[in-house]
């Protein structure tokens, strides 16, 4: 019964989304005050309505309802609560479904919190964003309803895939989503600031949080896939190039470039055309990202069972997302006319530079995505770009980035020197110079291309808080006493951008200790034999059998310990492969420790004969700074949201944007 | 001073000027990026071949390519070091051993399709895998593996498992030492 009312409301939903879309947008051309004002309830009626069809998905998983045939698919009986829970978005059509309510869900907040939003800009973005969501709800309608009933129902499911049957994994889909959706209302903000034909400084402050709220979500998001993917995938892998993993990083990388464009929008009333299609780029390459992960037309280990006639539908939806928009671009694009200007070298030319790299960057991801599409479709040839191509590419242009990103922040609005701003970077240079050399002793031998990683997060770090020292204490005149009032006094806007610049620091160096740095042995080996790695001795002290909740587990236990300290307190690492009753599927559950310097990483293998194990080992410098610098970078989208002038709602500033050396802007 | 020439000039002409350099510079990277894209897809591009066209030798010498197909029921051993695992890859026409050291995913099963990135190691047509792919979903077939079947001729429309998969997965890794 809760089940036909979930579909029932779902029909609602789309109801109400077509008086949504239409209603609210006719009466703002007609400057109907009634009419506009239907936005608003509409939003929050939809939420709900979506909000109950969610929750009555998950109801129907909670209690295990086999009659509803995606249960049946994606659920047994015997699975821990959590992942019952989060079966209901493990599949195409439960997470379409969370998909819509993520997009109701926006709607719903800016409806709440966009109070002093003009009414015609509030209403066309409501507007817009309830005709996406038709969009979807058609597609799910249509195509992937997931309500159906299945007769007669099974006693047991099938259960939910056991590689996402892990915490890392519940909550990586609706922070992904968060992030990836949510860039869905700033294009909705772009396409009623199109229809107005108007975007100004204020436009760029009711957008920045939206934008910062979707990226904040997104980086997280992201973050969590990469760990499942370290830890589950037992490769001790944290990024694999995937078209699906390019699907997700690429809104990012846009998104990073439109929270970016927005501050000179915001500050200095202009870029706006660009920042206007940098929004609707950014939900673009999310509609992208989804017609691949669900459509199939690309191999990748995240596959959804595939459908071609769902294919068809997101291709059109996409073609009339993408092209509508786009052509809107092309049409009103040009009524926008430039604000402020400024010289190459200067904050903006910083920012653009920024821009000018993401986007390329994210271009060439994009690229070599769909590389393998194009040519099949041309040539019938199949074939993979892999992790080389991003690599040879992705690095070196990023690489500038990253060196710009130290110097940026330092300089001043519409003209500067970069003499002075190098100047203050001395202690910087020294430092990188420092860590490159005492890297360079300690990597000696091993790639490289490390030791550019290595400096380039040293730079970064070095930068940014010279930076926050500069902010803090702008001249010799200010006592040290001063300079930390000013730093308590800080706006958390440029707390937040600190944090955030020294989480990518904190990721380079992650990064290359992951990809380049890390030690691995593969052996066989019986137990009580040791093996050494990086500088530490692996013993494999047992193997046994375990029973879980709803699967059973070969467990096999490691006792660590440095190399030559032999007495030392041995570190014990269990790593499992689990096989699920349900479906036989084997998983492997590999054995970290995590320092703040390193992790040590062991995963057992099958048995290889003669009573031995194949083991696999890895010594894996800095990989924690993935993590730490991932959070760093959240907590600085969320820190910067918090800031009084960004904060939704946030009552307009009487005083116009401030020009030179005011206040900087994070 | 250029700082006071730029302010001589008329807000058109500068905006003019900025749009040029900003313009320039767009080139500049777009022509970077496309310079660096072309180079890498040249060599870092892995063709795809199956079992059959293998075995016919139309693999360019020393490439590394993916070859995809069913994992051969009972082929998988583990050799004597107890590191190199062994198998054979087919397509239902011609077969392909394929070496791997290190473990084999928790997905690869008897019957099922694989996916391997790699090179022939000798003229004997063995295939040295660097990256063994088997599939999350486990109803689910590989591309590649329908790709190569279909190239060999032996690929049954809508017969979704593989007449190899017919015995029921155990579940454990099959590979014996």
């Amino acid at each position: 019964m809760i089940a036909e009312l979930g579909h029932y409301v779902l029909t609602l939903a789309l109801g109400v989304a077509l008086i949504q879309a239409t209603v609210p947008m006719l009466g703002a051309a007609r400057g109907d005050q009634r009419w506009m004002a239907v936005a608003a309830p509409a939003s929050l009626v939809q939420f709900g309505l979506l909000l109950f069809a969610f929750l009555a998905l998950i109801h129907a998983y909670v209690t295990s309802d086999f009659s509803v045939l995606n249960v049946v698919q994606n659920s047994h009986s015997l699975k821990p609560l959590l992942y019952k829970v989060s079966g209901a978005w493990g599949n195409h059509e439960g997470s379409l479904l969370l998909w819509v309510t993520v997009m109701a869900l926006f709607g719903a907040l800016v409806s709440i919190f966009g109070d002093n939003l003009p009414p015609g800009l509030k209403a066309r973005t409501l507007s817009v964003q309830a005709l996406v969501t038709v969009g979807f709800l058609l597609f799910m309608l249509l195509t992937s309803n997931p309500f159906e009933r299945i007769f007669p129902a099974p006693l047991e499911g099938r259960d939910l895939n056991p590689l996402l049957q892990d915490p890392g994994l519940a909550f990586h889909p609706p922070m992904l989503y968060i992030g990836y959706v949510g860039l869905s209302i700033v294009f909705s903000f772009a396409c009623a600031a199109l229809i107005e034909g108007k975007v100004d400084a204020a436009w760029a402050r009711w957008v920045r949080p939206w934008t910062l709220l979707a990226w904040a979500f997104l980086t997280g998001g992201i973050a969590l896939g990469s760990w499942w993917a370290y830890y589950e995938l037992g490769w001790g892998g944290f990024w694999f190039w995937d078209p699906v993993e390019n699907a997700s990083f690429m809104p990012w990388l846009v998104a990073t470039a439109l929270l970016h464009s927005a501050i000179v929008v915001e500050k200095r009333d202009t870029l706006k055309s660009w920042t206007i299609l940098l929004a609707i780029i950014g939900f673009s390459l999310s509609l992208i990202g989804t017609f691949l992960v669900r459509s199939g037309v690309l191999t990748s280990v995240h596959a959804f069972a595939s459908d071609p006639e769902r294919g068809v539908f997101i291709l059109a939806l996409l073609a009339v997302a993408i092209g509508g928009s786009f052509a809107l671009y092309a049409w009103r694009a040009p009524l926008l006319t430039g604000g402020g200007l400024f010289r190459p070298i200067s904050r903006e030319g910083a920012l653009v530079l920024n821009n000018l790299l993401l986007t390329t960057a994210a271009a060439t991801v994009l690229l070599g995505t769909l590389y393998p599409l194009f040519l099949e479709l041309a040539t019938d040839d199949k074939i993979s770009v892999g992790p080389p191509f991003f690599n040879a590419t992705f690095v070196p242009i990023m690489a500038p980035l990253f060196v710009a990103l130290g110097v940026g922040p330092l300089l001043p609005w519409k003209r500067a020197d970069l003499a002075p701003a190098l100047r203050l970077l001395w202690v910087a240079f020294v430092f990188t110079l420092v860590v490159t050399i005492v890297a360079g002793i300690a990597v000696w031998g091993q790639a490289a291309i490390a030791l550019l990683g290595l400096a380039l997060s040293a730079w970064l770090i070095g930068a940014v808080l010279t930076e926050l020292y500069r902010k803090c204490r702008p001249t010799q005149s200010v006592t040290a006493g001063q300079a930390l009032r000013r730093l308590t006094g800080l706006s958390r806007a440029a707390c937040g951008m600190t944090a955030a610049h020294l989480g990518i620091a904190v990721v380079i160096a992650g990064a290359t200790g992951a990809s380049l740095l890390t030690q691995e042995k593969i052996e066989a080996v019986t137990i009580g034999q040791t093996v050494e790695v990086g500088g530490f001795d692996f013993t494999l002290t047992d193997v046994r059998d375990v029973p879980g909740p709803n699967y059973n587990a070969e467990r096999g236990t490691f006792s660590v310990v440095p190399s030559g300290f032999a007495g030392a307190e041995p570190q014990i690492l269990q790593s499992e492969n689990r096989q699920y009753v349900s479906n036989g599927q084997v998983t492997t559950e590999a054995a970290i420790r995590s320092t703040l310097w390193y992790d040590l990483y062991a995963v057992l293998g099958d048995p290889a004969g003669q009573g031995r194990f194949t083991v696999r080992l890895y010594f894996k410098p800095l990989v924690p700074w993935l993590w730490i610098g991932s959070t760093l970078m959240v907590l600085g989208g969320f820190l910067s949201l918090s800031d009084r002038r960004l904060r939704v709602g946030a009552p307009k500033r009487s005083a116009a944007p401030a020009g030179g050396n005011a206040q900087p802007a994070e | 001073m250029s700082d006071t020439a730029v302010r001589r000039r008329s807000p058109a002409a500068q905006r003019k000027r900025m749009r040029l350099i900003l313009v320039v510079c767009g080139v500049i990277f777009l022509g970077a990026a496309t310079a660096l894209t072309l180079t890498a897809l040249q060599s870092n591009v892995n063709l795809f071949f199956g079992p059959t066209e293998v075995v016919e030798g139309k693999v360019p010498a020393g490439a590394t390519f993916r070859i995809g197909g069913l994992v051969e029921i009972g082929s998988c051993r583990i050799r004597g070091d107890g590191v190199t695992r062994e198998f054979v890859v087919t397509d239902g026409a011609n077969r392909v051993t394929v070496t791997y050291e290190g473990i084999l995913p928790s997905l690869f099963r008897d019957g099922q399709g694989v996916v391997a990135l790699g090179q022939l190691a000798d003229a004997a047509g063995e295939f040295r895998a660097e990256e063994v792919l088997a599939k999350h979903d486990e109803t689910y077939m590989p591309a590649e593996a329908v790709e190569a079947m279909k190239r060999a001729g032996t690929w049954q429309e809508g017969g979704g498992e593989p007449v190899a998969a017919a015995g029921a997965p155990s579940g454990a890794n099959p590979c014996k030492g």
